[in-house]
């Protein structure tokens, strides 16, 4: 297209014809851009709102509460996608390890009677800090670091660089 | 008076010199290494000392007699040479100082002093009192010159080396052949999933050669069947099996099924009455005993599917960045389920495996809905991306329209404003 | 009157919005066999848009520190309402943006378009280019996955091999001697604030010459239309070219929500810098021809270190690159040609290694 003046006289029924489907056109594009934007807005103003879910990180979960293990007791809860234990030694200290027997990969528990971690798969035992004492398991237990904040008992991995 | 101090300071700086080197060869001194260290074949002995008895100030005279300091009198008569000590004279020297509780204290007390006393009453003892040169002697597994303690991942006896050692007889079928014992445990054993756990897995408390047989007092008479040992370990198992109907049957009690060198992990074809399967071996499908065994293996068999299906469908999901982290924890569970219900394989009672398998089922099933619902966000959000598609298409289709539309109208105005330029001009 | 034009009036009277706009209402773009190309700058431009768009609405929940990140995007991914819609699409959009990003850059190499006056274009545009690429480098790290772990510590390990500046250049840009969380946080400050800074900037000036000097035309077309001036043909930029723009604009957008919903970008696993570097690690695809040079150069060429001959070597092919118009002119009469050589040459290394660096395993 040559960019010049457009002329100042035409004939007005001509032109008129001609602009009345351009309108419409243009009608229907500002319509559907108006659509796209909503479409694209909506899933943005979703998005702004915070989910529910509080976003604990894969390093740290709340284990328990202070009142609610017993001393020479233990329980077993979630660390990421892993089993892990709690475990009250008999003077009040908390102690936290892995749960994921180092054998076959069992569930692991404490035992009160024996103040011993146990494995009820292949009769695996360790110790509170986790060493292999008995059974098959060729490795120790990972231990994480126990914080107590308040009335909350939380777990985190050991710190590293 | 400058040459006096320097006549002295030379004099002093000799004699300081010769001690020195006294000491130092007073330390190293040993004229049978001076030759036997160049000597070939069986006479060459290392010169560096790196046997555990030279580290601890021990020479070749301990053992050998004769005289390490002076060349002249090194064999001589009188100072106790004894030269080349035959195999019939190897385990009483040995345990001259080894059985010995008051002298090996000296040196080692955590050291066990019943070695000799051990080899005995073991099966290569025994021989060895008969007269047999071939059975094993403490240098045959230890080495001569060169032994290094058990520890020392280069000694012959360290666990990882022990079944080599052991097999360099046993592996021998014409050496074997008299006692009427078979040369393939070894072969057998490198198969194994205890070789495996030592070998690939460093687990070195694996089971080897010495593990179940003994080393010195390697099975001695009346010792039952080397089944016995097993329960060690494999407590539950054990326990297990002295409950079920089979303890009373075999008498060679593990061993039966799993063989004793070749134990390979059973896998799911293991029980049942599939082909090499182990209770096939006497059971069949029409006596009671092989029903059981089939439906076992049923059990297991659906049940480890199901497992599988649903790790599968959460590593899927996963993959496709859902979160499955708790699903996993519960399919741990599940897991835990099958591993306790394949322990008590060993009751041969189909019960028993059910319980485990029936506590197992709920965490198995939300496992697996987990994945399911996990892989049901994955399609929804392949739709949902269709509104904000839609509308773009809609609006790709808008514009072109329009423009087309627009340009059309542009290029009639142009040509109208042509033609009314020529009337005007004209 | 009616609403939309009462509040222009308004503005009007107040602001000479006319005046400013006036060149926009005139500005054309030439039309000839070779227009489509003209779209390949406002379409990286697009991208652009949709990266700080969607990198804003990142920014609302990721966290910058080695011990969260890897957490905060598995929360935008998994839980937040169309976090996973964002997080794909800004990844992908930064693909493809550094693929126009390069078709732009050749096809203005290609189409000679940096002959004077237009050199500062050029020169800015490349400057983009980096940017752009440091943009790609700084962003793949922040999710803090093993493979973006591996892929920085190669990175900045090649930085670090440039003779004398090299071991201070790779300490200032890990924050340390290694990586860690100190390197996160720089390539995070890197990524939303510094770079960003910079580029806006060098996009308002690369505008700015790209009005002044108008669109470049190549040269058969600019003789064909000396000889035969009727054949000139223009669009107007406002509304008809940009129209057009906009479908591509468009398409774009389809094209990006549909890779988010159908391949959506991989979470991999949380980087753990005491495990040992997975088998077969690659940088992502814009630096694979690079990467693929260095693993085919002999570690010794000359009694040079071979991994240092081939960064010099980029070094110097960058710069030469930055320069091509000056260089085309230091040339003569045949630098033309020689540049079209080049460009050509270019074109085919780095797409040919690229190739190869994707077989390779």
């Amino acid at each position: 297209m040559v960019t010049r003046a457009l002329p100042t006289e035409r004939p007005l029924e001509e032109s008129t014809a001609k602009r009345i489907p351009r309108r419409a056109a243009l009608r229907f594009l500002m319509g559907t851009i108006a659509g796209s934007v909503a479409s694209l807005l909506y899933p943005i103003l979703r998005y702004l709102v915070p989910p529910p879910e509080s976003s604990l990180n894969a390093n740290e979960a709340l284990a328990g509460t202070v009142n609610e293990l017993k001393p020479n007791s233990g329980k077993t809860f979630r660390f990421g996608n892993r089993p892990a234990l709690l475990v009250r030694l008999t003077n009040g200290e908390y102690r936290s390890l892995s749960g994921v027997c180092t054998h076959l990969g069992c569930t692991v528990q404490y035992r009160p009677e024996s103040t011993q971690i146990w494995c009820a798969c292949h009769n695996g035992c360790y110790d509170v800090n986790g060493r292999n004492v008995s059974g098959p398991p060729p490795r120790a237990l990972d231990n994480y670091e126990v914080q107590v904040r308040g009335q909350e008992i939380y777990v985190s991995r050991k710190r590293v660089a | 008076m400058g040459n006096l101090k320097a006549t002295i300071c030379w004099r002093l700086l000799g004699t300081v010199m010769l001690l020195a080197s006294a000491l130092a060869s007073a330390q190293t001194k040993n004229v049978c290494l001076d030759c036997h260290s160049k000597l070939e074949g069986s006479l060459k002995v290392a010169a560096e000392q790196a046997d555990v008895h030279g580290h601890k100030g021990m020479s070749c005279d301990i053992c050998h007699g004769g005289n390490t300091q002076d060349e002249a009198r090194a064999k001589a008569a009188g100072s106790g040479f004894r030269g080349h000590i035959s195999r019939e004279q190897i385990p009483e020297l040995c345990g001259s100082c080894h059985a010995d509780v008051n002298y090996m204290t000296r040196f080692n007390p955590s050291l066990r002093t019943d070695q000799l006393a051990q080899y005995h009453i073991s099966v290569h003892g025994i021989q060895f009192a008969k007269g047999d040169a071939h059975v094993a002697i403490c240098t045959d597994c230890h080495g001569a010159h060169e032994i290094r303690p058990g520890s020392d991942p280069r000694s012959l006896v360290h666990p990882l080396n022990v079944a080599q050692t052991c097999q360099r007889c046993h592996s021998d079928a014409t050496l074997m052949k008299p006692y009427r014992i078979v040369a393939t445990q070894f072969a057998d054993y490198t198969d194994s999933v205890h070789h495996e756990a030592m070998v690939l897995r460093g687990d070195l408390s694996a089971p080897t050669c010495s593990t179940c047989h003994g080393s010195h007092g390697a099975v001695p008479p009346g010792a039952g069947s080397v089944a016995n040992v097993c329960s060690t370990c494999h407590v539950l198992q054990a326990q297990f099996f002295d409950e079920s109907p089979h303890k009373a049957v075999f008498a060679e009690g593990c061993a039966t099924c799993h063989t004793s060198h070749r134990i390979k992990h059973p896998d799911d074809n293991f029980v049942g009455l599939a082909a090499g399967s182990a209770c096939g071996d006497c059971h069949a499908a029409d006596d009671e005993s092989g029903k059981v065994a089939e439906a076992i293996h049923d059990r297991l068999h659906k049940f480890e599917v199901r497992v599988a299906d649903a790790r599968m469908l959460l590593a899927r999901a996963e993959q496709s960045g859902m979160d499955v982290a708790e699903a996993q924890v519960v399919l741990g569970q599940a897991n835990d389920a099958l591993t306790k219900a394949r322990v008590r394989v060993h009751t041969a009672r189909l019960a028993k495996v059910n319980a485990e398998l029936d506590a197992g089922l709920k965490p198995a099933a939300a496992a697996l809905s987990a994945g399911e619902a996990a892989m049901k966000e994955r399609a929804f959000r392949r739709k949902v991306v269709l509104v904000p598609g839609l509308a773009i298409l809609a609006v790709v289709f808008a514009l072109g329209f329009y423009i087309r539309e627009l340009e059309r109208s542009e290029a009639e105005d142009q040509k109208s404003g042509e033609q009314t330029d020529r009337k005007l001009a004209a | 009157m009616d609403a939309a034009a009462r509040v222009q009036t308004w503005i009007d009277e107040r602001f000479n919005v006319g005046e400013l706009l006036a060149p926009l209402r005139e500005k054309t773009v030439p039309v000839h066999r070779y227009s489509q190309w003209y779209f390949l700058g406002g379409l990286t431009l697009f991208l652009f848009a949709v990266q700080l768009c969607s990198g804003v609405l990142l920014l609302l929940y990721y966290r910058p520190s080695a011990s969260e990140a890897y957490e905060s995007v598995q929360n935008i991914t998994n839980h937040v309402q169309f976090g996973w819609l964002v997080r794909s699409l800004h990844s992908w959009s930064a693909n493809l943006m550094v693929f126009c990003a390069f078709a732009h850059m050749f096809s203005v190499a290609f189409a000679r378009a940096y002959r004077k006056p237009r050199e500062l274009t050029w020169v800015t545009g490349m400057f983009l280019l980096f940017l752009v690429l440091g943009f790609g480098f700084s962003g793949y790290l922040l999710p803090w996955n093993t493979r973006a772990y591996f892929a920085t510590k190669v990175g900045t390990e090649v930085a670090g091999q440039v003779p004398v500046v090299g071991h201070s250049m790779m300490v200032l840009l890990r924050g340390g001697e290694d990586v860690s969380g100190a390197t996160l946080t720089r390539f995070f400050a890197l990524h939303v604030a510094i770079l960003p800074a910079l580029a806006i900037g060098m996009v308002m000036l690369h505008l700015l010459l790209v009005q002044k000097f108008g669109t470049s035309v190549p040269v058969s077309v600019g003789n064909d239309w000396e000889r035969n001036p009727h054949r000139r043909k223009e669009m107007k930029f406002f509304p008809n070219f940009f129209l057009r723009e906009l479908i591509g604009w468009y398409i774009a957008l389809g094209l990006l929500i549909t890779l988010a919903a159908f391949f959506p970008w991989e979470l991999g696993t949380k980087a753990d810098p005491f495990s040992p570097a997975p088998p077969g690690i690659k940088p992502e695809w814009y630096f694979l021809a690079q990467f693929q040079t260095l693993k085919l150069i002999p570690a010794k060429v000359f009694h040079m270190d071979g991994e240092v001959l081939g960064i010099l070597g980029f070094g110097l092919g960058g710069a030469l690159w930055l320069g091509l118009p000056f260089i085309e002119a230091l040339l003569g009469p045949r630098g033309a040609r020689y540049v079209r050589v080049g460009a050509v040459f270019v074109l085919t290394y780095l797409a040919g290694m690229s190739v190869v660096g994707y077989m390779a395993r």
